[in-house]
């Protein structure tokens, strides 16, 4: 982890060279479930950013005030807190979307991504960098569960947020809809991420 | 509240192979990538998980219906589950210190990686979403433990194998182990519709 602390490297870091699923895997669990259809991938990551800029900003305003002890229980009672609030809010205004994510909205507060960001990064920095952090590494996420879940709808309904884009004539491809195609898709986009990366000469 | 209709042992067998927790629904899977290169900790967690799993799931079921139904408190469970889960992580930890300090030194390190396993705070909302009763959230609970361990052995196994192969550079590590997870995911879903788990 590097000590910058200006928001264009953090972005430039959180979205790419230093991106929380191609770098470090963390965190897929409670996303991958859902990328078979764009419209649920969007909001689940959309809560993600949510959760994750407000927890930063909140470990990094009162971080002086929690005992080092238990600071793991504060982070994780702090990102709960959080996720009960956007669940509430996803309830009322996206019924539908947010039957369909089931468990996996509360399944937020596991997301390794959220406590290692806090940990790394809001534990030491002040609070609107980290709430930056927060925000920038959450879209970076966005970013590789939306191009998941973009192969997946387009194969396996031939769709893209629910409209069709495929002719009339295309086989949709069952296995894009069955859990396995998750694994292989981000197997994909992390060889071709890791790729790009080793030719621009990054360590990767 | 109206259980599904399904029996303990379909449900034992459906959770553990053919709705794994982890190959099915794509819970725990941060532990699963960086522990699985190592056989003897795969082992390891995978016992601590069952465990862990197999007691929270009874007491997330009883501090749900019987403390926040009744209270109306259905959108604390969030905080609840995870405090309960925490809690019994601690009380493991300590438990198995005095019994058993040999245990506590395989299993020791592991046991405060589980409280932010996905998989044990993903079974306890499985449990209340599907309205299982007591005793099919004790077996859900201990056939997903187990399912998960089985996972993870079979991932360590196949990653000692890949290692040696001719893996592309920029797919080895995490990309490989994604792939491999795929068709393994395929293997034990391909007898989905055989038990249904809800």
């Amino acid at each position: 982890m590097s000590s910058v602390a200006a928001p264009g490297p953090i972005l430039k870091e959180n979205l790419w060279t230093n991106n929380p699923i191609f770098m470090q895997v963390l965190g897929i669990c409670s996303a991958l479930a859902v990328t078979n259809l764009l419209a649920n991938t969007m909001i689940m990551t959309l809560a993600v950013v949510g959760v994750m800029g407000m927890t930063n900003l909140t470990v990094a305003l009162i971080k002086s005030l929690i005992p080092r002890k238990v600071r793991m229980m504060v982070q994780t009672l702090i990102i709960a807190s959080y996720v009960i609030v956007v669940d509430i809010i996803l309830r009322a205004y996206v019924p539908d979307i947010s039957r369909e994510l089931g468990p996996y909205v509360g399944l937020i507060i596991t997301n390794c991504i959220i406590m290692g960001r806090a940990e790394a990064f809001a534990q030491s920095n002040p609070p609107l960098i980290s709430m930056w952090d927060g925000v920038t590494s959450a879209f970076g996420y966005m970013g590789v569960l939306l191009s998941i879940a973009l192969i997946r709808e387009l194969l396996g309904f031939g769709s893209l947020f629910g409209y069709q884009i495929m002719p009339e004539a295309f086989e949709p491809w069952i296995i894009m809809v069955m859990p396995p195609s998750a694994f292989f898709v981000l197997g994909i986009i992390i060889w071709i991420g890791k790729a790009i990366m080793e030719r621009e000469g990054a360590p990767a | 509240m109206n259980p599904p209709d399904i029996s303990l042992i379909p449900l034992l067998f459906a959770s553990i192979f053919t709705s794994n927790i982890l190959l099915a629904n794509f819970l725990g899977m941060c532990s699963f990538f960086s522990i699985s290169k190592d056989m003897t900790s795969s082992n390891g967690l995978g016992m601590a998980v069952t465990f862990v799993l197999f007691i929270t799931s009874g007491m997330n079921w009883v501090v749900y219906h019987m403390v926040l139904v009744p209270l109306g408190l259905e959108y604390l469970r969030y905080i609840i589950f995870i405090i309960v889960i925490a809690s019994i992580v601690q009380i493991t930890e300590m438990v198995i210190d005095r019994v058993s300090p040999k245990l506590y030194i395989t299993l020791g390190i592991f046991l405060p990686l589980i409280t932010v396993n996905c998989a044990i705070l993903g079974v306890s909302l499985f449990l209340e979403i599907r309205e299982y009763t007591f005793t099919q959230s004790m077996v859900y609970g201990l056939g997903s433990g187990l399912g998960w361990w089985l996972a993870i052995m079979l991932l360590s196994a196949i990653r000692k194998k890949v290692e040696k192969g001719p893996v592309p550079a920029p797919l080895k590590g995490p990309g490989i182990t994604a792939i491999t997870i795929g068709f393994m995911a395929m293997a034990f879903i391909g007898f989905g519709g055989m038990l249904p788990v809800q």
